[in-house]
């Protein structure tokens, strides 16, 4: 067995325990070893990558116990594609944290850390309840991040944010066991197989579990109608954690993505099409309100909110399409849009702290110090987002376009894609100019220190994967395109998770069994 | 004993989902804890209902109850009790840095004359 698949989950717990022990007095020695950890995290990421890209799906057996009834790791093309992405975009909000941020609270880095663990377990795990259990790590580590710093907007959005992510723990929870009471097991696998068999009375249940479980993701996906927490949540957060939450919204759009290819797949005749009707509409409902949320904006990470919403109905809307090509396009768009977001959270940081007062609210305000390099920044982040040549923006919608031709909702795609990508471009301008040029002669702002080199590293890092998806975007596609066809293949995951347990005799039980 | 969980849990459903609409945090905070509890006792109840069945498997038997939902729910207990401690204590520290307890953190048209203000 390769322990490389439970590293990822297994590093950053470890991580953060040492950080506790550490305790708050040796920042320095803090930071670095967070740092350290997250870059061999992002090591760790990329040989999994590496090891899935040529098409095994390593299954890493937890204890050692047969699949159905222990509890697997299951890393395949599409849950290392996004342990490496969420390893880069921890990273670089790292990266960025360490100039500062992390100081103006307590216990930054070992919630950071689990944090990451969340995700990347969230990501791995292959057993329904064991998704809801990374999940709330992921989240509780989220609550406390999102607080991080203080202030009574943080706490207004905290109080919304926790609320409603513990409504849908209890319908999860709801869910999960509803379907467990049907098919007698939780291992995803295992699930997939006997949901294909149920008797029609508890099929209905199985129905109705499907549809809970589509609501919970939509909630941590922020889908419409479920995603008017997000906007005050993602806009209070202080910048690294809302660049590293970029990547959460992500965890709802990939348990949509496993979830109702794997056990509620096309394959069954008795679950196709449980609940494609529901997401494409809600899909391109998020993706038209989040155009016009982001030009109603106030502020500039207000905007970029709005932008995440976005994102993700634009990925929902390709994976609706429910064929390979589309969901291959909505990986490239996940990918993209996630560094690009993240990039954007933290330059709308920078640009706050050079304007005094005026901060990143959307009106006149002193002259920025940087502002060439910061435009220009500003100018590639807003339009990679936006969609237009020659950023990776523009190549993701392309795809998403193309995969909706020859369907029959491809007047409402292409309308609602290049509506909303030409409102975007409008409300991206709009904050650009007056952030930038309009500036206003009575705001007086003590001049503010200009960003040091290292704080530019981390949009180095993720403006340059954004310029590598453009120049080597044919192998890029591929690469999503074949984790599409695998991601489609029910019947090899099953064998995968299911097969090596088979082939190994169940031990006999002692003699008079247990007492 | 079926018609009796399933209606308790309806009504301790039903009380969890309205206090959860109100725009008190305390009230907030019970309807989450109801519907946890709710939420809970469903996972226990999707094992089947056993009487006097051991979960664990003996050679006198043939009878037994599902042991695993019993894990499960205490996962979800042990998981929904610190959640639900974390919102008391964020709701707590709301109150103080916002002076009133409605969950939008200001009353925002009319507003209860029972709101006190901390003073100045």
């Amino acid at each position: 067995m390769n322990h490389l698949v439970v590293l990822p989950a297994v590093l950053p717990a470890l991580t953060a325990a040492a950080l506790l022990l550490l305790g708050r007095n040796r920042p320095a020695a803090a930071r670095a070893l967070s740092l350290a950890a997250t870059a061999a995290l992002l090591a760790v990421a990329a040989a999994l990558l590496w090891q899935a890209a040529g098409g095994t799906q390593q299954v890493y057996v937890l204890g050692d116990w047969p699949a159905p009834f222990g509890i697997v790791l299951v890393a395949d093309r599409l849950s290392t594609l996004l342990v490496a992405l969420t390893s880069l975009v921890g990273f670089a909000a790292l990266t960025y944290a360490v100039q500062g941020w992390d100081a103006r609270g307590e216990h930054f880095h070992p919630l950071f850390q689990l944090q990451l663990m969340g995700l990347n377990g969230a990501f791995l795990t292959g057993d329904l309840f064991n998704l809801f259990v990374f999940f709330e790590v992921m989240l509780i580590a989220s609550y406390c991040l999102l607080l991080h710093g203080l202030g009574a907007p943080r706490l207004r959005a905290a109080v919304h944010y926790v609320s409603i992510n513990l409504a849908g723990s209890a319908v999860f929870l709801i869910a999960v066991s509803l379907l467990y009471s049907v098919t007698g097991t939780l291992n995803m696998a295992h699930l997939a197989e006997r949901v294909s068999v149920l008797s029609a009375a508890d099929l209905v249940l199985a129905h109705a579990a499907g549809l809970l479980l589509l609501g919970v993701f939509a909630v941590k996906g922020a889908l419409f109608p479920l995603y008017f927490w997000l906007p005050g949540a993602y806009a209070s957060a202080s910048a690294p954690v809302a660049a590293l939450f970029s990547i959460m919204t992500k965890v709802g759009v990939y348990a949509i993505v496993r979830v109702f290819t794997l056990v509620f797949g096309d394959g069954i005749e008795t679950t196709a099409d449980l609940v494609r009707p529901w997401i494409l509409p809600a899909a391109l409902a998020t993706l038209g309100l989040a155009a016009i949320g982001a030009l109603a904006a106030q502020r500039l990470s207000g905007l970029v909110s709005y932008l995440t919403v976005g994102s993700v109905g634009s990925m929902l809307i390709a994976t609706a399409l429910g064929s390979p090509a589309g969901l291959s396009a909505a990986l490239y768009y996940l990918v993209h849009s996630t560094l690009a977001i993240a990039a954007l959270f933290l330059l709308a940081d920078v640009l706050a702290r050079q304007r005094g007062a005026a901060a990143d609210s959307l009106r006149p305000g002193p002259a920025i110090p940087q502002s060439t390099l910061l435009g220009i920044a500003f100018l590639v982040a807003a339009a990679t987002v936006a969609g237009l040549p020659p950023f990776s923006g523009f190549i993701g919608k392309l795809m998403i376009l193309q995969s909706a031709q020859g369907t029959s909702a491809v007047v409402w795609v292409w309308a609602t894609v290049l509506g909303a990508s030409f409102v975007s471009v409008l409300a991206c301008a709009r904050a650009g100019s007056l952030l930038m040029w309009t500036v206003s002669t009575q705001a007086s702002a003590p001049r503010a220190a200009p960003a040091r080199s290292a704080e530019w590293l981390p949009f180095v890092v993720l403006l340059a994967c954004g310029t590598l998806l453009v120049a080597y975007a044919a192998p890029v596609q591929r690469y999503t395109a074949a984790t599409a066809a695998q991601v489609v293949e029910r019947d090899r995951y099953i064998a995968a998770v299911l097969g090596a347990a088979r082939d190994r005799a169940p031990r006999p039980l002692p003699p008079g069994g247990r007492r | 004993m079926e018609l009796m969980l399933a209606s308790a849990l309806g009504v301790v459903t039903a009380a969890g989902v309205y206090l959860l609409l109100q725009a008190r945090t305390f009230s907030v905070v019970l309807g989450l804890s109801l519907l946890s509890y709710a939420a809970n006792v469903f996972i226990f109840v999707m094992g089947r209902l056993a009487v006097g069945a051991p979960p664990v498997i003996d050679a006198a038997t043939t009878r037994y109850s599902d042991p695993l939902p019993q894990a499960l729910v205490l996962t979800a207990i042990v998981i929904g009790f610190g959640m639900t401690a974390f919102l008391v204590g964020l709701a707590v520290r709301a109150h103080h840095e916002t002076g009133t307890d409605h969950v939008d953190g200001g009353e925002t048209h009319g507003g209860d004359e029972r709101v006190r203000q901390v003073s100045q």
